[in-house]
């Protein structure tokens, strides 16, 4: 479970992320929504110790992040951020092997490279894990990214919008993978969504940030109404019923 | 290409190094231990040998690791201010430590290399414009400043001339008794080659780093401090050897990509070959005459670094 304490951080003058408590379910899928500049990826990086909170604390099973060792918390959370520049000619197995860094440091035992199989299969990169980063694609790249997140198989998987650059197809494949690590391996991840209709298929719970504030933190059903929406967007959004699922047709409509 | 061509090359290229010269020696004159031929061959021509393999080897790995870790394929020992830095060290130690030895200006210099060199990387993560050609010349200018102010403390001090015996630079000088510092740079060049892939995740910047559980700062500072152990040793014994630690490290990068622990030992016999080759052409050319080698390698450095530059835009972009 992580607990996050009354959070908050300013850059110079500027509060981007103002007094934020929340608690994420483990072993379920979290979405944070909001606007641009909502704070979304400000609160992550703090969560994953890439930034200092100025003030506030986040608890990983009860015990404080900050004082946690390097190490052993890349075995427990895991961080993709939003936009990755890496030039670094890595091939794409390369890369996922570093994922296993934090276990093996390098030299990779057979457990090793048999999660790197795995996670290499989940994202179907099979047929180009000797192509180096720099000859893929943006979303191949994306997909080569969330593949070493996976080999590092920790029990928090935080992604910052990692459907950025992905088509439909692999968008839903990566959705129910992460939907498929919760459901049977346990997992907990927290993931930054702006596709709305993506957080309400596949999330348990959504938190909704506003100007650094959090609005909204509840059951995915409790936010995806039109009335809780309005609140995050300052817009009118339909949300339709199909099969099952609350589709929100926000295309063309005013605030 | 196959590491074992670049050992095969480094071979060939050393046994070739070892039998030209001024004075015609044939391996059958080692057989006689006590020739003076033999004598010739074990004061100078095996030590030149070992001084261009561990200079060659040693400036290729500075820039690999510098390269790795400010993350940017344009940095080098050379083109970073790290060698005026460390002849800044030893003017300073020359003038306002007259009593120093030795082994205390050594230390002196590299102390100055380190300063100098994170000075550059500090200088390097606040600028925003970081071209291929821009960061070059930044360092460049960079390191122009830093020599020009040890010009103008030896000047001042009047110990111009003994600062350039310091860094006369050259493999004619290199005699037993008189290069053995480079052998430090060994130990350092296996200790690279240990953290390898530590280098390798700090390349992926801070925030893969981090995520990957590094303590990012204490890999950045160890490399650093090897690159200025490696080039402070080469400088003092060798002299600059310009280009070399920009264009190797570059090469192995385009065939073998960035993982360290693959590219360190493609690194280092390229580095070895690439120099070997260039000293044989500099005896050959006005033989029985050299042409320093620190300008063969310039003008070979700077022939593929431009090629380099043309055709490897698309590759060096990030
Ligand atoms: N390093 C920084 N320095 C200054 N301001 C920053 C910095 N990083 C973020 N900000 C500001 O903080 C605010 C929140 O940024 P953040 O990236 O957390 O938003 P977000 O919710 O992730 O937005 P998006 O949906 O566009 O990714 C923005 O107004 C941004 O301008
Ligand atoms: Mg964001």
């Amino acid at each position: 479970m992580i607990e996050i304490k009354g959070l908050s951080k300013s850059f110079g003058k500027k509060p981007v992320v103002e007094n934020v408590s929340l608690t994420i379910q483990p072993k379920a899928i979290t979405s944070f929504i909001g606007p641009n500049g909502a704070g979304k990826s400000t609160l992550l990086s703090m969560v994953s110790r890439l930034l200092d909170s100025d003030t506030g604390e986040v608890f990983l099973d009860q015990s404080d992040v900050k004082k946690m060792k390097s190490n052993e918390f890349a075995k427990r959370v895991a961080i993709l951020r939003q936009s990755n520049h890496l030039n670094v000619r890595l091939t794409v197995r390369e890369l996922v092997a570093f994922g296993r860094y934090p276990y093996s440091k390098g030299r990779l035992t057979p457990e090793d490279e048999e999660h790197i199989d795995r996670a290499i299969e989940y994202m179907t990169l099979g047929d180009m894990e000797q192509k180096f980063l720099d000859e893929l694609s943006g979303g191949q790249k994306q997909r080569a990214f969330i593949s070493m997140v996976i080999a590092q198989d920790t029990e928090y998987i935080l992604l910052d919008e990692p459907l950025n650059n992905l088509d439909m197809k692999h968008s839903v494949q990566i959705m129910k993978i992460l939907r498929k690590l919760v459901d049977e391996l346990g997992k907990t991840v927290v993931i930054v969504l702006h596709d709305i209709n993506f957080a309400s298929v596949y999330s348990d719970r959504i938190v909704a940030l506003k100007d650094g504030r959090l609005v909204k933190d509840g059951p995915t059903n409790d936010i995806i109404n039109s009335e809780a929406l309005r609140e995050v967007y300052d817009m009118h959004i339909p949300v339709q019923e199909q099969d099952g699922c609350r589709i929100c047709v926000y295309f063309n409509s005013h605030s | 290409m196959r590491l074992w061509m670049l050992v095969a090359a480094t071979i060939v290229l050393s046994f070739i190094s070892l039998f030209i010269g001024a004075i015609d020696i044939k391996p059958s004159d080692l057989l006689d231990w006590d020739s003076d031929k033999t004598q010739i061959f074990l004061m100078s021509r095996v030590p030149r040998l070992m001084a261009i393999i561990l200079a060659g080897a040693g400036m290729g790995i500075s820039g690999l690791i510098m390269q790795s870790l400010s993350r940017n394929k344009f940095v080098s020992p050379t083109t970073s201010g790290t060698l005026d830095a460390a002849k800044l060290g030893i003017v300073v130690s020359m003038v306002f430590f007259t009593s120093v030895g030795y082994m205390e200006k050594i230390l002196f210099s590299f102390t100055f290399a380190l300063i100098g060199m994170m000075i550059f990387m500090r200088l390097l993560e606040s600028i925003k414009f970081k071209d291929v050609i821009f960061v070059p010349l930044i360092g460049i200018m960079y390191g122009n400043i830093i020599g020009a102010i040890s010009t103008f403390i030896a000047y001042e001090a009047d110990v111009l001339q003994s600062v350039d015996t310091f860094f006369l630079g050259s493999f004619t000088l290199v005699v037993s008794g008189r290069y053995e510092l480079l052998y430090v740079a060994v130990p350092a060049i296996i200790l690279a080659y240990l953290y390898a892939n530590k280098f390798t995740v700090a390349g992926m910047g801070e925030d893969f780093a981090k995520n990957l559980g590094l303590s990012y700062r204490t890999v950045l500072n160890l490399g650093l401090v090897l690159v200025a152990i490696i080039s402070t040793t080469v400088v003092l014994t060798v002299g600059i050897i310009p280009f070399l630690g920009l264009i190797v490290p570059n090469i192995v990068s385009l065939y073998m990509g960035d993982n360290l622990r693959k590219t360190i030992p493609h690194t280092i016999f390229l580095g070895a070959a690439f120099l070997l080759m260039c000293d044989i052409l500099s005896r050959l050319i006005v033989y029985p005459f050299e042409i320093p080698v620190n300008t063969t390698v310039a003008v070979i450095g700077s022939a593929i670094f431009l090629v380099m530059l043309f055709r490897g835009k698309a590759y060096a972009k990030k």
